[in-house]
Formats: C-alpha cells, sequence, structure tokens
C-alpha cells in the first residue's frame, strides 16, 4: 500500500526511570521514509533522537507502536524472521572511539558483516573485499593489518562506515557521525557519506544536533522535542521559513561565523528545558515557548500540513512572536 | 584600557614520552587586555588546552613548561612557588572546564560546593557565605536559585551545572577567567546563554581567555583571536579582521570548512589529511603536509609569526608582505 | 580545473598521512618489548620453564628414589651429600621438592584453568544473556561462595575420596564462581559498549559475539585471575593434604611437605623452608609474568 522504504507508525518507548515513574524518551512518533532520500532527524540532548533511531532498525522494541519496512512489520517479526532484514539496516556510530573493537584488525573489523552474512567464499575473496571496501572510504590498504587505535578519529569513522555499508545494506541509520571529529574532518566524512549515498543507492535517517550538518545531506528534516516530533518537511523550506516557534530558537541560536552580526540581539529561550519523566500538560514546548496560550496548556497540538510543510503548533501561521 | 590582564610570552611546554619528548605548545606568545574576550582556536591536539592549562599552572605530569613567562597584571608567575600560585588560582585568575560534571563533587549538593569554595577563599561566616552563594546563583541566572542550591549536580542539566562552575569561579572577582571549550557539550539553546553570560562577565570587569573549536562561538564573543596549530600560533588578528581576511591556509581552510545554515551545496571544502601526530612533526612548517600551496622551502624551514601590518601576524612564507 | 587540482593535494595528503601512523607491532615484537622493558617478567618466565623442567626430568637430576628411607639419616641438615637435607624418614629434600613439583604444578596450573574456562563460560553467558540464565548461574554461585571455602573443598573431597583426580575436580568447583562473578560484571559493561552494539547491528550471532568481542576482551581480567588462582590452589591442595583428603603419602606434594615438616619446625627448619620458599617462587613468578603480559599484549595499553 505505500511506497514508503521504512515507516513508524505511532512509535512510543518508556524507559523505567527511578521510583514509578515512565520516561518518555520517544511518544506517539509517525514518520515516513521514502526509498533514496535522506531524512535529517534533529534536536537537543535527551529529545530521543537517538533512540527513535535504534527504535527504526530494531536495535530497542519500542513500547507501542510500529516499524514497518517495505511494507512488512517488523516489530511482530520473530528473532529468526528478522534476520534477513538486519542485513538491510546498519547504524553508524557517534564515538568511534568505542564503537570499533579495540582487539581486532581493520580487515577483521570489516570483514565480520561479510563472514557474518556468507558473502563470499574464501579467505582471500573476503580480504579482496575488504580492501575494495577501504578504498571506497578512502582507508590506503596498507593498514590492513593495522588496529584501531593507530588511527586519528576521522580515519577510524571511515572504517565505521565501510563496517555499515560491507553486507550492501539499504538503509542506514548515522547517529551524530561527526560531532566528535575535529572540523576539518568533518567534511571530509560528510562527502564521503553523500558519496556512498548515490554511488550505493543507500537511504539515511541521520541524526545530528548541529543543523548546518543537516542543512548539507537531508533532503527533509524532523525537528524533535521531549520526543515529539515538533516540525516535518523539506529542509529547505524548514529552514527558510521555520513554522514551529522551537526551530525558529534552533536556528537562531547556531553560532554564525560572522563577526558583524554580533551587534544583533538574539532571543535567548528563557527557562530549563522540562523533564522528560515529567512532561508539561498540552503542548511540551510550552513552559519554553513565548508565544503559548491556555489552548496550548489544555490540549497538545496534533502535527499538521501548513504549506507543504508539518509542524505541531496552534500558532504556526503567525510567523514569529 | 591598554593594560594587559594577562601576557604570555615564547610559553613551551614539554611532555617526555617512551617515544621521545613532544611540545604540545611551543614558543607560543599572547595577550588578553583588560575587559575583553580573546579567543584560541583549533582543533585537538594544537595544544589550546595545554596553553590554558600551563597559565593555570595545572599541567598534568610529567608536562613541564620548560621556557616562557606569564604575567598576570604584570607579575610574572611561572616562578613562583607552588603555594604562591595555589593562591592565585581562583583569587586572580579561574577555569571552567568543557564537561563541568567531572569538576563537580557528584555527592555533595551545589550550594554546598559553592559555600566551601567562598570559605577557602575569604574568612567569613557560614552564614555570611550562605547569602554570597546565592547572590551569585543570581548572578550567573540560574533560575530559581533558592531551590537549586540544595540539588546534586546530577539533578541539574548540562547548563545549569555549567552555570554552578562559573558561579564558583566568580566567588573572587577573579581578573581572568579560562574557560576551556565552555559550550562544546552543550545544546545550542543553551550555548547562546552561556555565552550571553561569558559577556555579562566581561562587561563586569573579568577578561575571559576562551578556547574553543568552533568559530561561530569565536565570531559571537571575542575580540581578538589566536589560531593554533600543531602547537603554534599560526595566525593572530583582531575577529574582524581574521574573519574578513584569514591569511594562514589553515585558517583559510577552516573558514572554507564552515557550513551554511543558510544553503546547501555539492560538496563540502574539506582540508585534506589528519590532524598531524607531533611525535611525527614534519621537518619545516607543521601544516606543509595538507598544505594545498605547499612549497619546497615550506618542507625545509619552520616560518616565523611576523606581522604583515599592525595587529595582524601569520606564520607563512606565502603571506609575508600580506599578498597571497 | 581547481577540482582536479584539490583531488591532487587530497591524494598526497593521503600518502604522507603514511608517516603519520603508527607501526605496526607484531606478536613476536610485541614479546620482544617485553623481553626488552621488563626483565621481572623474563626472569619469571625463566624460573617458571625451569622448575617446569626440574620436575619433568625430576628421576635424571638425583640419585635418590622419591620415597627411598634412610632412618640412620634422618632431618639431616643441609649437607653436601643431601643439598636441602632430609626429612624426618631419612628422604632426601630435594628430591621430593623435584618430585613434589610434578604434583604441585599440576595441582596449581590446571584446576586453575578449568575453573577459569568454566567460570568465564557461565559468567559471559550470565552477563551477555540476562533473564533466567543469568539468575540461575548466578544463585549456584552465591550459594558456591557464601559456603567457605575450605568446608566445601572437605565435604567434596569427602564423599569422593583422595586422588589426584578428585583433587582437581574439587578445586575447580571451588573457584569457578569467583571467576564467573567477575566476567560477569565485566561482560555486562561491555554488553552496553558501542562496538558490541555495531557487532549486533552487523547480525552477528549472539555466541559469536561472546567468543569474538566479549570473551577476548575479559582476557586481561582473566589473566591476572589465572596467576591469582594458581597459588590459590596450591594452598588449598596444601591444606587438603594436611587434612589427609588430598594428595596421599608416601606421594609428595610441596603443601603435605610443609604440613608434615611443620612438626619439626624447631629442630629441622629446612623441612618448611625448602618447599616454601618453592611456592612462593613459583607464585611470584606466574604473577611477575601475569603482569608483564598484560602490559604489552592490551592493545589499548600501549601509547601512542
Amino acid at each position: 500500500m505505500s511506497g514508503y522504504l521504512l515507516e513508524a507508525r505511532n512509535v512510543t518507548k518508556l524507559f523505567p526511570a527511578a521510583g514509578k515513574k515512565k520516561v518518555h524518551a520517544v511518544s506517539d512518533v509517525s514518520l515516513q521514509i521514502r526509498e533514496g532520500e535522506t531524512l535529517g532527524l534533529v534536536g537537543e540532548s535527551g529529545c530521543g533522537k537517538s533512540t527513535l533511531g535504534r527504535l527504526l532498525i530494531r536495535l530497542l522494541a519500542p513500547t507501542s507502536g510500529e516499524v514497518r519496512f517495505r511494507g512488512e512489520n517488523i516489530t511482530a517479526l520473530k528473532d529468526s524472521d528478522f534476520r534477513r532484514i538486519r542485513k538491510e539496516m546498519q547504524l553508524v556510530f557517534q564515538d568511534p572511539y568505542a564503537s570499533l573493537d579495540p582487539r581486532m584488525t581493520v580487515r577483521d573489523l570489516v570483514a565480520e558483516p561479510i563472514e557474518t552474512w556468507r558473502l563470499c567464499g574464501s579467505r582471500e575473496e573476503v580480504t579482496d573485499r575488504v580492501r575494495e571496501l577501504l578504498r571506497a572510504v578512502n582507508v590506503p590498504e596498507e593498514f590492513l593489518y593495522r588496529y584501531p587505535h593507530q588511527f586519528s578519529g576521522g580515519q577510524r569513522q571511515r572504517i565505521g562506515i565501510a563496517r555499515a555499508i560491507a553486507a550492501d545494506p539499504s538503509f542506514i541509520v548515522c547517529d551524530e557521525p561527526v560531532s566528535a571529529l575535529d572540523v576539518s574532518v568533518q567534511n571530509q566524512i560528510l562527502n564521503l557519506l553523500r558519496d556512498l549515498k548515490t554511488s550505493r543507492k543507500l537511504t539515511y535517517l541521520f541524526i545530528s544536533h548541529d543543523l548546518s550538518v543537516v542543512r548539507y545531506l537531508a533532503d527533509r528534516v524532523c525537528i524533535m522535542f521531549l520526543g515529539k516530533i515538533c516540525e516535518i518537511g523539506d529542509t529547505e523550506e524548514i529552514y527558510t521559513r521555520p513554522r514551529h516557534p522551537y526551530t525558529r530558537f534552533l536556528l537562531d541560536a547556531v553560532p554564525v561565523p560572522d563577526p558583524s552580526v554580533r551587534g544583533k540581539e538574539i532571543r535567548l529561550l528563557k527557562g530549563e528545558p522540562p523533564s522528560p519523566a515529567d512532561p508539561p500538560t498540552g503542548c511540551r514546548f510550552r513552559t519554553r515557548c513565548p508565544r503559548a496560550t491556555e489552548k496550548c496548556a489544555a490540549s497538545e497540538p496534533e502535527l499538521r500540513y501548513i504549506g507543504g510543510v508539518q509542524a505541531a503548533c496552534y500558532y504556526a501561521e503567525e510567523g514569529p512572536a | 584600557m591598554n593594560e594587559m590582564t594577562l601576557e604570555v610570552s615564547g610559553l613551551t611546554v614539554c611532555y617526555p614520552t617512551e617515544k621521545g619528548a613532544i611540545f604540545p605548545v611551543k614558543d607560543v606568545s599572547l595577550k588578553v587586555p583588560a575587559g575583553s574576550i580573546v579567543g584560541i582556536v583549533g582543533e585537538s591536539g594544537c595544544g589550546k588546552s595545554m596553553t590554558a592549562r600551563a597559565v593555570m599552572g595545572l599541567l598534568r605530569s610529567p608536562g613541564k613548561v620548560t621556557a616562557g613567562k606569564v604575567f598576570l597584571c604584570g607579575r610574572e608567575i611561572t616562578a613562583l612557588p607552588e603555594k604562591e600560585r595555589r593562591k592565585l588560582r581562583g583569587n586572580e585568575m579561574s577555569m571552567i572546564f568543557q564537561e563541568p560534571m567531572t569538576s563537580l563533587n557528584p555527592v555533595m549538593k551545589v550550594g554546598k560546593q559553592v559555600e566551601e569554595a567562598i570559605r577557602l577563599h575569604t574568612d567569613c561566616s557560614r552564614e555570611e557565605a550562605k547569602r554570597r552563594t546565592l547572590e551569585l546563583f543570581r548572578e550567573v541566572e540560574i533560575p530559581e536559585a533558592e531551590t537549586r542550591l540544595s540539588c546534586y549536580p546530577h539533578q541539574l542539566s548540562g547548563g545549569l551545572r555549567q552555570r554552578v562552575m562559573i558561579a564558583m569561579a566568580m566567588v573572587c572577582r577573579p581578573r581572568l577567567l579560562i574557560a576551556d571549550e565552555p559550550t562544546t557539550a552543550l545544546d545550542v539553546t543553551v550555548e547562546a546563554q552561556i555565552l550571553k553570560l561569558l559577556e555579562h562577565l566581561r562587561d563586569a570587569g573579568t577578561s575571559v581567555l576562551m578556547i574553543s573549536h568552533n568559530l561561530g562561538v569565536i565570531a559571537r564573543v571575542c575580540d581578538e583571536v589566536y589560531v593554533m596549530y600543531a602547537g603554534r600560533v599560526v595566525e593572530q588578528a583582531s575577529t574582524e579582521r581574521l574573519f574578513e581576511q584569514p591569511l594562514h591556509p589553515y585558517s583559510r581552510g577552516l573558514f572554507r570548512s564552515v557550513r551554511s545554515l543558510r544553503e546547501g551545496c555539492e560538496t563540502l571544502e574539506t582540508i585534506p589529511g589528519v590532524v598531524p601526530n607531533l611525535l611525527r612533526l614534519p621537518q619545516g612548517c607543521s601544516f606543509s603536509l595538507r598544505c594545498p600551496e605547499c612549497g619546497e622551502k615550506c618542507e625545509k624551514t619552520m616560518p616565523e609569526l611576523l606581522e604583515t601590518e599592525p595587529g595582524h601576524a601569520v606564520r607563512c612564507f606565502r603571506a609575508e608582505g600580506g599578498e597571497e | 580545473m581547481l577540482k582536479a587540482k584539490r583531488k591532487q593535494v587530497e591524494q598526497a595528503a593521503d600518502l604522507r598521512l603514511q608517516s603519520q601512523i603508527g607501526e605496526q607491532e607484531r606478536f613476536r615484537d610485541q614479546l620482544r618489548r617485553m623481553a626488552r622493558e621488563n626483565k621481572t617478567a623474563v626472569v619469571s618466565f625463566f624460573v617458571i620453564v625451569i622448575l617446569m623442567l626440574a620436575a619433568i626430568l625430576a628421576p635424571l637430576l638425583t640419585p635418590y628414589e622419591e620415597n627411598e628411607m634412610d632412618l640412620l639419616h634422618r632431618l639431616q641438615p643441609p649437607s653436601a651429600e643431601h643439598l636441602l637435607g632430609t626429612d624426618e624418614g631419612g628422604r632426601d629434600v630435594l628430591t621430593r621438592l623435584l618430585f613434589g613439583a610434578r604434583v604441585s604444578l599440576l595441582i596449581g596450573v590446571a584446576p586453575a584453568l578449568l575453573s577459569l574456562i568454566l567460570g568465564a563460560l557461565l559468567g559471559a553467558a550470565a552477563g551477555y544473556r540476562g533473564g533466567m540464565t543469568d539468575t540461575v548461574i548466578m544463585r549456584i554461585a552465591d550459594v558456591t561462595l557464601a559456603f567457605p571455602s575450605m568446608l566445601l573443598a572437605m565435604v567434596i573431597m569427602y564423599s569422593l575420596g583422595g586422588g589426584i583426580f578428585n583433587v582437581f575436580l574439587t578445586l575447580t568447583l571451588v573457584n569457578w564462581a569467583n571467576v564467573a562473578r567477575i566476567v560477569r560484571s565485566q561482560t555486562l559493561k561491555l554488553r552496553s559498549d558501542e562496538f558490541v552494539e555495531a557487532a549486533r547491528v552487523t547480525g552477528v550471532p549472539d555466541r559469536t559475539i561472546l567468543r569474538r568481542h566479549i570473551l577476548p576482551n575479559c582476557l586481561p581480567t582473566l589473566l591476572v585471575l589465572f596467576t591469582l588462582n594458581i597459588p590459590a590452589a596450591i594452598l588449598t591442595e596444601s591444606s587438603l593434604s594436611f587434612l589427609g583428603l588430598g594428595i596421599q603419602p608416601p606421594n609428595a606434594s610441596w603443601g603435605l611437605m610443609i604440613n608434615t615438616g611443620r612438626q619439626y619446625l624447631y629442630n629441622a627448619p629446612w623441612l618448611c623452608f625448602a618447599p616454601g620458599a618453592a611456592i612462593m617462587l613459583i607464585v611470584l613468578s606466574f604473577n611477575f609474568l601475569g603482569n608483564g603480559l598484560l602490559d604489552v599484549l592490551d592493545p589499548r595499553m600501549k601509547k601512542q
């Protein structure tokens, strides 16, 4: 029925917290990702973006709701039946220092997925394929038998990416893949990810707190606040005309490397972020929102279409406060 | 106005390692005028944090300052005995770090921690210290300051923890505050608040030495910028000047690498290669390995940091004379 | 045009990168480095090798028989004839020490290894699987640990009877729980590490994750536990022997020698000192060697 590669329907994830409280890491999120597109997932720490990424590739099981991959409900599948889909979904981690087993050589690290899925016959074939993959991510082949700790962060992230694409997946979740790297190296990795996307026909979910990273890579972008989607739609549209007040604050707060704008007063978000264990009633952003009214406290705004993008705000049409 | 809060000249830090000595900071000179925010920008391993630690006298062993002088308000402090320097820390100069969680005691209420800092540096009564703590909390704009006093560090958000650290650093109204990547671990909306707060402190009379890898942060608050690469200052200029016309190929690379929020693009600009290993620095200019304009001379000799015009100094052969 | 030039620069930078990456050490080089930097470990290694050779070649090294009595020369102090003197039955102490080494080394190493393997497998399974598996394994371990180990060993030995195989079994059953508990806590930590999660995303089956990622990363801990378990086993065995539940006389083990020598501590102290020194030597040697290996084998311990 749906032409989507991946679809989340009313996905909710609760984590048990101190006392009898439950933390709503992700609550009632629905979104769709088309084949070949990149969806950027943006939000501040603790908004549930990493959790959502892991729910979509079934590293975590949702408390309620379902995830569909090529129309098939993968939440309901048994582990043994899910295995064939596992190969299709990969994850690129944030920390290239922690995500590579320190005791394995580069060859063994990249070979692991190939061997797990028995994609090659002999040992030599596996090694040849590893060489090919290293070439694809620009790691010199001479380093085949080195250990991860001998590489710099950027090189390690390349090795992590080689692992992720080794089994020819169709969908990759990139969880803050450049935030642990040096500025001058970040762009190398972003360019690589973009090139790989076209050459290997990949679909990305790109999680980041850095709006400029998402700007570069994403076709559509989804802004999250406290486990909920505030706004989702075309990147260009959202960056030029943000509908949700939170999106506006986010875009305004990014420090621009241009001293001439320094004199201009930036609007600061007031107060402290609410606790995810005890979210406010109604709209979750209302305690910090300059336009919040009683209506916002009384009931929660649903995502609705406003000129091509979806936003969850009663006053989305009205422009900045 | 042209009184210097901090003046560093020829600072060199040496770390002996198994494979030979490395110099994370080499011949670094910088000045922080009173009432200003001065930035050091660079990537990991460029020596910016190490410079800050050396100034504070907080180098981790076996690191040692092997050359150079540090003047705090005109007074040479590197030669002072450890006891004297300890007195300076907190009184005359303070430091805040990237991750405030690791610098706070996790099993002690934050109010109590600030109170102790006050009582350590001044001889006021417990009551007096309590009152001052509350004042400081209000000054660093901690909302609901009274209730936050009796919170433990883990109960506070990252932004609040950083505010507590700033409150603690401000106990004695130091002349100099060194901020080592103070907003890197924070979200953008919180970052904007903390930067604002640092500006307030500057206006209240504390000069700030701000260390960051983020050009946006530097542009927002700094008056003067030093760019560091592989332990050396490679370029120094006023913020306006540097952002308008960076001269060193490394600075230019950094500026070109900045991603725009306004428009998307096909391919991002990059600086090729990796941050160099300090044990295997090239013979000549440290940046020669990655430099698109590297010539023969660059591979052989290290260029000096020379002024191309008043207030703008560059360490590059190509930039000498002010032209490309 | 500009793009082509940039590509060139990038390639050149990649090539120069090689000068930036650390040299790869092979296993042989690692051992060589240990030999160069850690003399204690090397000495320890040779002590262990020599003791093992001595144990194997015992009959060739001494003119006396293990149980050859000579009641005319009881409790003789060390002399040219009997380098370490003689015991209460006139038997040559050095000879008995050499033969005793066979038993003691075997008893030290074999049960330590067995309990290590058993404990590591059970501990890793408990930590990785969690749930019911965890509860069952760890409750059994708790019960084992709650019992005074000596009492437990005595009960097992008493019901099984003496003999070297039963000593093995007993020492393994007494020691595995400790290993399991430590490996479990390591596994719990490793399970939440990103590289294990990375393996799960890759689709690596659980058993392979345990074998390939978790157990190898427990290796440093296991090595230390191994070197600590050896002396513990030697000491437990000697206590058991003393109670008449371990190695049966007239066969010699170091523990047994100490315990029989104890009665003559005042007039013939060499009876205790010789095997005591031997135990100390072997225990220290294993400890030093273990530490030395730990330093060089763990790739994360190496500094760039």
